[in-house]
């Protein structure tokens, strides 16, 4: 309860675990937050459903509260003025204000829980944060945003935060590494996938490291770091010990 | 959303381009073209004929006829371990249905290019309407682009929003050199560009108008002038399918021997994932280029074989170099920093 996950692609694409919290979660009973900001909706349901779980029917059933970033800013850009007084969470991207209060209310009022709801635990997770760079926001605006939901999802509610972020060893996107080294202080949990340093392999897609980020919450502990690597199949994803991968046994 | 970088001086770039649009005419889809540098009239005049089947195959049919001669049924015996390796296949072969060949010494007839329905976008032309939509402080060029690009999309009916239109047909669109100055965007003039977020603003919206609809877009962008790398990361992460092409003209590439029979390179930085958890990725990451008098062929780079007396060590650091390249994956996958060495 109450964890930041972080999530970190190098040089591959860490979307993969981004389905896999999805349908956890949602098998689990939360009440999920989707801030789906790069792809449609269609796209998360049909990897859901070969993972076994179905987006329509827990968006039905009030389980998921999903945002399609692209959908909303299409309503934002082309839209009518100001329907019905409900500010567009992507409220920044008109230019009106430069910081994402609205996005963040978003958040607040559909992981607050209300009266009949029986779900466990509430949950955000965003897919991905760096795209908020690109659309015009300010480096200091995203990690407020991420402050204010991690005190209220994290802290007054005990909630979870699962967020991705890609990032670069040599990159020159100097906002995004701010943004993301300073996540990668915060974060209870940093899973890391990285392509692998010695270029393409069939049957390995990428390494992961695990970072259990004990320091953070007791000052004489040490970080866990476990490496494995993996493969990407359709419906699953094997994981195993490095070097260790199923074409070489 | 397919972005291709463009080569250094905009030639093969532009005939990947053409050939988008001229498959489009082929398969009936409608067009949509935009451009600030030259009038799409223009473009569509130059769009490559499309070889008929039967011409088509009787020039693959003989390439394959003289191959099959050579093909030795009698197991190898030095070379035994490849023995158990499918035949690669370097060029198209006829039995690939899918898209069409295209002549490209000869222009696309008349007829053909009216039959299809397609709309154009000059940036010129535009400048004197204003846009109607939230501009959100993006490039009014950009966002002329979009407005209209909208206007179509749901005017045609490629969103299904008409739902008494029972043949549903695709909207292919064209962008050419979008980021460059023409557009007014001085993204690719500077290191710090007065407005760094219109073109991904740009690409975001985009991207939701394509989701949105039976669409599919190509872009060109002269990624070489783009001297803030952050953009393009953003660009990269921002799109479905990144290709860049890397021509040998005018590069210390063009005398290598190793490149001797290719006009350039073709660089796959992303290709897409969607709705799976995996992607297609072919076997071969190394492809080259290269402009036949009458075809435009991508095959996989094969280096030919090392038959010269004197293997000096200048040569071989040289070759070394290159294999690094060809090591380097594409970015959905991975991609490599360190060379091993056998």
């Amino acid at each position: 309860q109450g964890r930041f996950t972080l999530l970190r692609d190098t040089r591959t694409d860490g979307s993969f675990l981004v389905h896999h919290f999805l349908s956890f979660y949602l098998r689990a009973g939360c009440k999920v937050c989707f801030l789906a900001l790069l792809q449609s909706f269609s796209h998360y349901n049909i990897v859901a459903q070969k993972l076994g779980v179905s987006l329509a029917a827990a968006k039905e059933r009030g389980q998921l509260v999903f945002l399609e970033g692209l959908k909303s800013c299409l309503d934002l850009v082309f839209g009518e003025e100001e329907q019905q007084g409900q500010p567009s969470p992507l409220q920044f991207l008109s230019g009106s204000t430069s910081d994402l209060r609205a996005l963040f209310d978003f958040v607040r009022v559909s992981l607050t829980p209300s009266d009949g709801d029986s779900w466990k635990g509430p949950v955000l997770l965003v897919d991905d944060l760096s795209v908020l760079l690109s659309l015009g926001a300010a480096p200091v605006a995203v990690l407020d945003f991420i402050h204010y939901c991690r005190v209220s999802v994290c802290y007054q509610l005990k909630g979870n935060i699962v967020v991705l972020v890609h990032s670069n060893e040599d990159s020159e996107d100097e906002e995004n590494e701010l943004i993301v080294n300073s996540l990668c202080h915060h974060s209870d949990l940093i899973l890391w996938a990285e392509g692998l340093a010695t270029g393409f392999c069939k049957d390995v897609h990428g390494q992961i490291k695990i970072i259990k980020r004990l320091s953070l919450r007791q000052a004489a502990e040490q970080d866990l770091v476990q490496i494995y690597q993996y493969k990407i199949q359709d419906r699953n994803v094997t994981f195993f010990a490095r070097g260790l991968s199923a074409a070489v046994l | 959303l397919v972005f291709t970088e463009e080569d250094k001086y905009d030639l093969y770039s532009n005939l990947l381009f053409k050939y988008f649009l001229a498959e489009g005419v082929v398969c009936g889809h409608d067009l949509f073209v935009a451009s600030a540098k030259e009038h799409p009239d223009n473009i569509l005049k130059e769009l490559p004929a499309p070889l008929l089947d039967d011409t088509c195959g009787k020039e693959l049919g003989d390439e394959a006829a003289a191959v099959k001669s050579e093909d030795f049924q009698d197991s190898m015996k030095i070379a035994w371990r490849y023995q158990n390796l499918p035949k690669m296949e370097a060029s198209p072969t006829t039995y690939t249905k899918f898209g069409h060949y295209y002549d490209v010494s000869k222009k696309m007839s008349p007829q053909l290019c009216q039959s299809a329905k397609w709309h154009s976008f000059y940036l010129h032309d535009e400048l004197s309407f204003e846009p109607k939509m939230k501009t959100c402080n993006m490039n009014s060029g950009y966002a002329r682009l979009l407005q209209s690009i909208q206007r179509i999309i749901s005017q045609e009916g490629f969103d299904g929003s008409d739902p008494q239109k029972k043949q549903r047909n695709v909207l292919r669109i064209g962008i050419q050199s979008l980021g460059s100055i023409l557009w007014g965007d001085d993204v690719c003039c500077s290191d710090t560009p007065e407005d760094a977020h219109s073109l991904t603003k740009f690409l975001y919206v985009l991207r939701g108008l394509l989701r949105k609809s039976l669409s599919a877009c190509i872009i060109t962008l002269p990624a070489h002038l783009i001297q803030n790398k952050a953009i393009m990361e953003r660009v990269t992460n921002l799109s479905d399918m990144v290709v860049g092409l890397e021509s040998f003209i005018g590069s210390e590439r063009e005398t290598n021997p190793l490149y001797k029979d290719y006009h350039g390179l073709v660089h796959v930085h992303q290709i897409p994932r969607l709705n799976s958890l995996i992607c297609d990725v072919s076997d071969t990451k190394d492809l080259a280029f290269r402009l036949k008098r009458k075809l435009f062929t991508i095959e996989r780079l094969h280096l030919p074989p090392d038959l010269s007396d004197t293997v000096s060590r200048a040569s071989k650091q040289d070759l070394a170099g290159s294999a690094k390249l060809l090591s380097s994956g594409c970015g959905a996958m991975a991609i490599g920093k360190k060379h091993l060495d056998f």
